[in-house]
């Protein structure tokens, strides 16, 4: 029982479409993510990428399709029936943003500690529990400190523990939104453009840090990513879109090499080119 | 270069520019102010006022003339004030100490002081008119819990309550009722008045809670406004316009404060009878009844709860992404704050012993939210000291003379409470646009001299 999802992919999305008014944002999208994978999904601007992000975590209610969650457990959940915030509690998928969403004005200890509020409200006698300092509820809460101080050493921020996180410069901010989604204990981890605006240091220290969450195999990682060179590196499965659907799905190697994936990105090659330049007679 | 020397003002200049300021002024003021249509036996007339007119030339002249010299050339700043210090890294330094110490101190002279004064008049002879100050006292101390219990929607779960009043009705409501009616004591109505409040907060949140910003402030004015309309026409159950008198006061373990009865507070003792009794006692209520309320919020505020309604004031996109259902802690933040609202209402029955619909109009809303915003919203002590200015410091200027002296023996200041409380939004949103006490205390810390957060970084919530 326990180890039936374990080999079933972790997210399956089947025929994703996606619709605002006229505008087909998403055409009928198929992939699968895979447990202990890093699975990345890139392609050029407006292809539809956080689009798809936002379906699987439930902000958007996609037009057609279906997306389904597989726990370690066995567990599925259909994605696109839930709430967003069911989708976190329930389903175990959480997300950091391409604009980070901190909550500035609390402390970096703070911002650990509110994603951990459903563990720490999880049934009545840790609830009400919490009103009158009940056992249940001391010892939650212990735990819950202890997992933010384990997440706080693994991003580097010990020290910072108790400035602001509107204070911390943008690479720490980055790490703390990870953390921080971390805390609530997925089963998939969506990373929206995880490395955008580091620079090659902060980088290189963000793949080690997803590559050893992906390591542990509790916790599968989706990303987003503009970069190819990121991608290329940490990644172990790339799904290319472009124009809201799939051109390319495999590993990075066989992806990179792809004529439709080079066309996308960077324009048609130049034989073809040369082909029709020769036909026109230029 | 010559190393920059500061020019003194020029006095010429100056005075040119006051002139110019001063024939604008005789310019604009010279028909409005300087003539005067009588209606005299011939028709009308007009009177000339050269006086005023050149009074009033003359300030526009001389205040000019003093702004240019010694005010926009000036070469220093306020000083920083001793308490409320103004940067954020002095605030990281001194705030949380400061801020507990002088939490302390206020309390404990709240405790005290009624106590003492009783003591200095009976057994000393003073004359303090000490059942005045208790009274007032007491009114300032309902303003502080209300302004407590509103902080926890505002100032924690940056949701704009505009019809907070209509909680503290609900509760003035469910205990006169009830007392009238079914003659049950205070200490039963009370937490059936609380828990009443905290009801109509749900019924009112479910719907509206999805609305957010300036469509949620709009939406709770409306039903405070809807709730003050039912109990005027209602007249069946509420009294309509005439209120509902002859509540009683809440009885001391049983002995009332009454002049006569069976079982009186002053036969029991065997003191005198003094209205006063009564009053402490009422004062002692609402002191505990206010610290319950602060307990409460600083106690919620370190539990998961507290720290979700915190965060959502932060960021409600990122607190569903984590997995919180914002509806239930928009609810309960809302909740929470009608209980408290409904306590204070109830006391404030039992304490009128007479309420009508007239007690909960908006104003009394406006006036508790600028408490909370004039305070600093989230701060406790920046509450209570807004409270303690805003409603006691009105009072206080009543019995000054100096006011008289200045504008005339029939000066009221009270009549111009609107124009001050206008005036301190004013100032406070110029100066200080976090709030007297703009500073945020962590509440889990790693270290134990963490200091706190500056209110730059803190947001207001958009809904």
């Amino acid at each position: 029982m326990s180890a039936r999802g374990a080999d079933t992919p972790v997210l399956q999305v089947e025929h994703l479409t996606m619709r605002f008014g006229g505008l087909v944002a998403v055409d009928d999208v198929s992939f699968e993510a895979r447990r202990s994978e890093i699975t990345a999904l890139i392609g050029p601007n407006g292809a539809g990428k956080t689009t798809v992000f936002n379906c699987i975590t439930g902000f958007y209610k996609p037009t057609e399709g279906m997306i389904t969650l597989t726990q370690v457990s066995g567990q599925r959940y259909l994605l696109e029936r839930m709430d967003d915030h069911v989708i976190n509690a329930k389903a175990g998928v959480a997300r950091t943003f391409q604009n980070i969403r901190l909550f500035p004005g609390m402390t970096v200890l703070e911002n650990l500690m509110v994603a951990q509020h459903q563990m720490l409200t999880k049934g009545p006698a840790r609830a009400l529990g919490s009103l009158i300092g009940l056992a249940a509820y001391r010892q939650a809460e212990a735990e819950a400190l202890s997992f933010a101080i384990h997440w706080l050493e693994r991003v580097g921020l010990t020290a910072r523990a108790d400035q602001a996180a509107g204070d911390l410069p943008y690479g720490d901010q980055r790490r703390l939104e990870i953390a921080r989604a971390m805390c609530t204990r997925p089963e998939l981890l969506c990373l929206d453009e995880p490395a955008a605006g580091l620079n090659a240091r902060e980088s290189e220290e963000l793949n080690g840090l997803l590559r050893s969450i992906c390591a542990e195999g509790n916790t599968a990682i989706l990303l987003i990513e503009h970069d190819m060179s990121v991608v290329m590196r940490i990644s172990d499965h790339v799904i290319v879109l472009d124009h809201g659907s799939v051109i390319a799905d495999g590993p990075p190697s066989k992806v990179q090499n792809d004529e439709h994936v080079i066309a996308a990105y960077l324009g048609v090659p130049d034989e073809e080119v040369a082909n029709v330049e020769k036909e026109v007679g230029a | 270069m010559e190393p920059a020397v500061r020019e003194k003002p020029r006095l010429l200049p100056a005075l040119w520019d006051a002139a110019i300021a001063a024939g604008i002024a005789f310019l604009l003021f010279c028909l409005v102010l300087g003539v005067r249509t009588v209606d005299g036996v011939y028709g009308l007339t007009l009177q000339p006022r050269p006086v005023l007119l050149a009074v009033v030339v003359g300030i526009v002249f001389f205040g000019r003339l003093a702004l240019n010299l010694f005010w926009w050339d000036r070469d220093w700043r306020f000083p920083p004030l001793p308490f409320f210090s103004r940067t954020a890294k002095d605030a990281k330094d001194r705030a949380p100490r400061d801020i507990y110490r002088v939490g302390l101190v206020l309390i404990g002279f709240a405790a005290v002081f009624p106590l003492l004064g009783l003591v200095l008049n009976k057994v000393f002879g003073a004359n303090l008119p000490l059942l005045y100050l208790i009274d007032l006292s007491i009114l300032v101390l309902t303003y502080v819990m209300l302004g407590w219990g509103l902080n926890i929607v505002v100032g924690l779960a940056g949701l704009l309550d505009l019809g907070y009043v209509a909680f503290y009705a609900v509760g003035a409501y469910t205990f006169a009722i009830l007392a009238t009616t079914f003659g049950w004591s205070f200490w039963m109505c009370l937490p059936l008045a609380g828990i009443l409040a905290a009801f109509w907060g749900i019924v009112l949140g479910f719907p509206v809670l999805r609305l957010r910003g300036d469509y949620l402030a709009i939406v709770t004015l409306a039903f405070g406004e809807i709730i003050r309309i039912v109990i005027q026409n209602w007249t069946e159950l509420t009294g309509g316009p005439n209120g509902i008198s002859n509540i009683p006061e809440p009885s001391f373990f049983g002995l009332e404060f009454a002049f006569r009865g069976d079982n009186t507070f002053h036969q029991f003792f065997g003191l005198p009878y003094d209205a006063i009794y009564g009053s402490i006692w009422l004062y002692y209520i609402i002191l505990v009844m206010a610290l319950i309320t602060n307990a409460v919020t600083l106690r919620l505020r370190r539990l998961p709860i507290g720290r979700a309604w915190e965060a959502l004031r932060e960021d409600e996109i990122a607190c569903r992404s984590l997995g919180m259902n914002t509806t239930t802690t928009k609810l309960s933040a809302f909740a929470t704050g009608a209980l408290f609202g409904g306590f204070a209402g109830s006391f404030f029955a039992a304490r009128q012993s007479f309420i009508s619909p007239e007690s909960f109009t908006f104003i009394e809303s406006a006036i508790i939210l600028s408490i909370v915003v004039l305070g600093g919203m989230g701060s406790q002590l920046g509450v209570a000291i807004a409270a303690v200015v805003m409603i006691g410091g009105f009072e206080a200027l009543r019995h000054t003379d100096s006011l008289q002296l200045v504008f005339g023996t029939g000066f009221d200041p009270t009549l111009y409470r609107m124009l001050f409380f206008g005036l301190a939004m004013v100032a406070i949103m110029v100066w200080r646009p976090r709030g007297l006490v703009s500073t945020r205390q962590p509440t889990v810390t790693l270290n134990k001299d963490a200091g706190s957060i500056s209110k730059d970084l803190v947001s207001e919530g958009s809904g």
